[in-house]
């Protein structure tokens, strides 16, 4: 007989490598908190290696019951623990990450001592010293690492999810984290090849195009590359593959809902009202974004005639509230209240853009195999875009939302493998499936 | 015209919802004793292992009902008045019906065994079942399952997912061996058995025993051999809820006896899904269908017939799903558990036992007659027009790539299975030639 215990007990339940990966943890932050008040001033080697070290040693000692176990749905027990079902671990995490933010976004002084940490690896990488910003995206992107290695554990069975994930890890790696420090260090803009406008809204904004205009010729390049990402390859690519080419492969936003969030991603609400609310708000910012855009342009055509400071003011706020308050503080602080795609979902301008192309002019839908479903609730219960996957399915209707970003879960944790992600043809993807025996009864 | 159902399953909602659908005047009301509004049955298992919550197994939203105008009301019927078309529930309050729909499901079976009703025996079908099952699995460390079935793998898993030691009874010398072939009944009971479920073949429970607290403490078996446990499951399969009928003139035999269209011996008197029994099941099909596909299948048929549609029930391509721990099982057409000597069976087995493939197909004239997929993801559309087209092993084979439902990346299996199948023939074609010589 094997050991019960590792094949399908719920993760927390209180396996030893669990909690030595939970302990180890706990030891990073304390050691980040420590080096914050100044003692990561004095000595930043030793504390970066401590942070890093510990963090990943126990991100991997929590990963092992994963790879240990069989390969199958791995979700025993989430409805039980306090942390993935809004309890009070769960709660305690959310106000440390929203803390974490507002200190970061407006009051990084604070920060000091854990800013100093990363100074040797600033200076390696970028050839200068550490700012709140480069501590952010060392901390952003080793979280990706850590909890993608996790995901991947825990959807071993699945080449779709360890391809799609190995290849966000890829994205903030490389071109999230090493290549804009890289460019920094040769005298280049910081330029990100994986964000464009909108979702990167300065990226064509007038001073940011005339800044990299200005720097030379790579700068023309990245110019360039924006505008063809944008226009050209957004619309080609999501045509041929729905937007989770982006959403759900290669943005670094989603990268970090697909692997931190993930064990969250069932806290999100799947009810009609919110369905309403996160159409409304998410097409709100995309107008704004757009005109924004349009307003910053026509004005330094204009030479700044037409609004003198205003247009600076509405990029200002909307920097303000949509680029900081709603994608970092409330988009990440509230994952494990409001599940992983808080941002993706109801605030992302070019989660809103990629939307309509998939809606309307795509191959990609989640195909629905016949009559087949049970009506369990498994797959709209773990929709991290808290898409009511479970009310087409049922229906024998091809699931094709806007919001959904292609993760490939519904598919997975469905027991009837009704589910199926696909590119075929446009034509025939809202047709329903209805049983020839239902169309010619034999009336009597 | 004002409907009454009784029972709000599958196939009680799926009646209202379509009688909705036809029919914007009728009033609708939906009765049910368990609970208040509809959730889905075969999701009870997700609920104890902590996949999902009661709420997540609601598949519409509570403002749903009233919008849609369809009256719920959480009672139990206790005497049917079919002359006067009234019905007296528990509460002393009643409600009259111009057409009623029986549709009250199933319980679990038992067979008479002494103890079934101690402390710690039960079955799984209702949210009041599960309960109970909570309730009884609290701090105990092993249980024993009577019967094998789909109920039994479930519970099976259920209890597994707290690290409670499971001993299986299965009456047959394989894992589901009336429904399943024998490759496929060895290959999930070896996948059952890797998960540490004791599976214990050809065995039968004689006797439950308790403690002097009128608790399970153990049981007996057939065999004489004596297994301690605190928990005792009864997944013997289910039979028709119909004990509330028991003093009315409707005819009932193990169901509710209906016809074609779901008319009972009483006019004005349906019954659908579990509960209902075929007077005359078509050759080959059973007279209680007890799935929720079926259930779901009457209930749309039955909706037209009520709303002036007289329409008779076509089951279609039979088609049904499971999933037993991490392996998932499809199968579309008719694939018996023996092949009989005008049908002729290909399998093809992966070398990990985790994927199978099975045709059965005509002897004559090679046309396919049913599919088994195990772990593996097949379109049902696709399996259904070849069936229904009379389409040839050899086509089918060859087409497979056609019906592939397996998510993107995994590791397809088609070509496999259709070189098993030319190494087969070339056998076959050997062996002809060595007879014949």
């Amino acid at each position: 007989m094997e050991d019960i215990s590792l094949s399908i007990a719920p993760p927390s339940a209180g396996s030893p490598f669990q909690k030595a990966g939970a302990t180890l943890t706990a030891f990073a932050i304390l050691c980040s908190i420590i080096a914050t008040f100044g003692p990561g001033k004095a000595h930043p080697l030793l504390f970066f290696f401590l942070i890093i070290g510990l963090f990943i040693s126990g991100g991997i000692f929590y990963s092992i019951p994963y790879f240990k176990a069989k390969a199958g749905i791995k979700n025993n027990g989430i409805m039980q623990n306090a942390l993935s079902s809004r309890g009070a671990v769960a709660w305690g995490i959310a106000i440390l990450m929203t803390g974490f933010y507002i200190i970061l976004y407006w009051f990084p002084y604070y920060l000091e001592g854990l800013i100093r940490t990363m100074d040797p690896l600033s200076i390696m990488l970028r050839g200068k010293i550490s700012d709140q910003w480069f501590l952010y995206g060392a901390f952003y992107t080793l979280a990706i690492l850590i909890m993608g290695m996790r995901f991947i554990a825990k959807y071993k069975y699945s080449r779709y999810h360890i391809i799609r994930t190995i290849s966000v890890m890829f994205f903030q790696l490389g071109f999230a984290f090493l290549l804009p420090a890289f460019l920094l260090k040769l005298n280049q803009p910081e330029f990100y090849f994986s964000y464009f406008w909108p979702l990167k809204y300065s990226y064509l904004f007038p001073n940011d195009v005339d800044y990299l205009i200005q720097s030379g010729n790579l700068g023309v390049f990245m110019v360039f590359w924006g505008l063809v990402m944008t226009f050209i390859a957004t619309p080609i690519l999501t045509y041929n593959f729905g937007k989770r080419w982006y959403c759900s492969w290669v943005c670094g936003c989603g990268a970090l809902a697909e692997t931190l969030g993930d064990p969250y991603r069932q806290n999100s609400d799947k009810s009609l009202k919110a369905w309403k609310i996160e159409r409304w708000m998410v097409h709100s910012v995309l107008v704004f974004i757009v005109l924004t855009t349009a307003l910053l342009w026509l004005n330094s055509w204009k030479s700044g005639t037409i609004l003198g400071d205003a247009s600076g003011l509405f990029s200002q706020w909307y920097g303000f509230l949509i680029g900081a308050v709603f994608s970092g503080v409330i988009g990440t602080g509230f994952y494990p209240i409001m599940g992983s795609r808080v941002w993706c979902r109801f605030g992302c301008p070019m989660a809103a853009v990629l939307g309509l192309f998939q809606r309307f002019k795509s191959k990609f839908r989640i195909t629905t195999n016949g009559g087949q479903c049970i009506s369990c609730g498994n797959c709209s219960t773990y929709c991290e875009m808290g898409i009511d996957v479970r009310a087409y399915a049922q229906k024998g209707e091809n699931i094709i939302r806007a919001s959904c970003v292609g993760c490939g879960v519904c598919s997975s944790v469905c027991p009837r493998g009704v589910l199926n992600l696909e590119n075929l043809a446009e034509e025939g993807r809202f047709d329903k499936y209805i049983r020839p025996e239902e169309t010619n009864t034999d009336r009597i | 015209m004002n409907i009454v159902i009784i029972g709000n399953g599958i196939t009680g909602i799926t009646c209202a919802r379509n009688i909705r659908k036809l029919n914007s005047n009728a009033s609708i009301t939906v009765i049910s004793e368990e609970t208040e509004h509809f959730f889905s049955r075969t999701a009870l298992m997700y609920i104890y292992m902590g996949h999902m919550k009661f709420e997540h197994t609601k598949p519409y939203e509570d403002w749903f009902w009233s919008k849609n105008r369809i009256n719920l009301i959480k009672a139990y019927v206790k005497t049917l008045n079919t002359k006067d078309k009234i019905l007296l529930f528990d509460n002393g309050k009643s409600i009259a019906y111009d057409k009623l729909i029986i549709a009250s499901g199933s319980k679990p079976n038992k067979f008479g065994w002494p103890g079934e009703n101690l402390n710690g025996v039960q079955g799984l079908y209702s949210i009041q079942d599960l309960e109970e099952m909570e309730k009884n699995t609290k701090n105990i460390s092993s249980a024993v399952l009577v019967g094998g079935g789909l109920i039994g793998i479930e519970m099976a898993e259920m209890l597994h997912s707290r690290s409670i030691k499971v001993i299986m009874f299965v009456r047959e010398n394989l894992y589901w061996r009336n429904v399943l072939p024998q490759s496929e009944s060895q290959l999930i009971g070896k996948h059952i058995a890797g998960h540490g479920i004791d599976l214990r073949f050809n065995i039968e429970l004689k006797e439950i025993i308790s403690d002097d607290r009128n608790r399970v403490a153990g049981v007996i078996t057939n065999t004489g051999e004596t297994i301690e446990c605190q928990f005792v499951g009864l997944t013997a399969g289910v039979k028709p809820n119909i004990e509330f009928l028991e003093k009315n003139e409707i005819e009932t035999e193990r169901g509710i006896l209906i016809n074609e269209c779901f008319e009972t011996s009483i006019p004005d008197v349906y019954a659908a899904g579990d509960c209902a029994q075929f007077r005359r099941p078509k050759s080959g099909e059973p007279a209680i269908e007890q799935l929720w596909y079926t259930g779901k299948m009457q209930a749309e048929t039955l909706a037209k017939t009520i709303c002036g549609d007289k329409s008779d029930y076509n089951r279609g391509i039979w088609f049904n799903s499971a999933k037993f721990f991490d392996i998932e099982y499809q199968t579309y057409g008719q694939v018996l558990p023996e092949i009989n000597d005008q049908q002729k069976s290909f399998y093809w087995e992966h070398p990990n036992g985790k994927h199978a493939f099975r045709a059965n197909y005509n002897n004559t004239d090679e046309s396919i007659l049913g599919f088994n997929f195990i772990g593996i993801r097949f379109r049902q559309i696709i399996a259904e027009e070849w069936i229904r087209e009379r389409k040839t092993i050899g086509f089918v084979i060859q087409n497979l790539k056609k019906g592939w439902f397996d998510p993107e990346f995994s590791k397809a299996f088609y070509n496999d299975i259709s070189h098993s199948y030319l190494q087969s023939l070339k056998f076959d074609f050997m062996n002809n030639k060595t007879l014949e010589s």
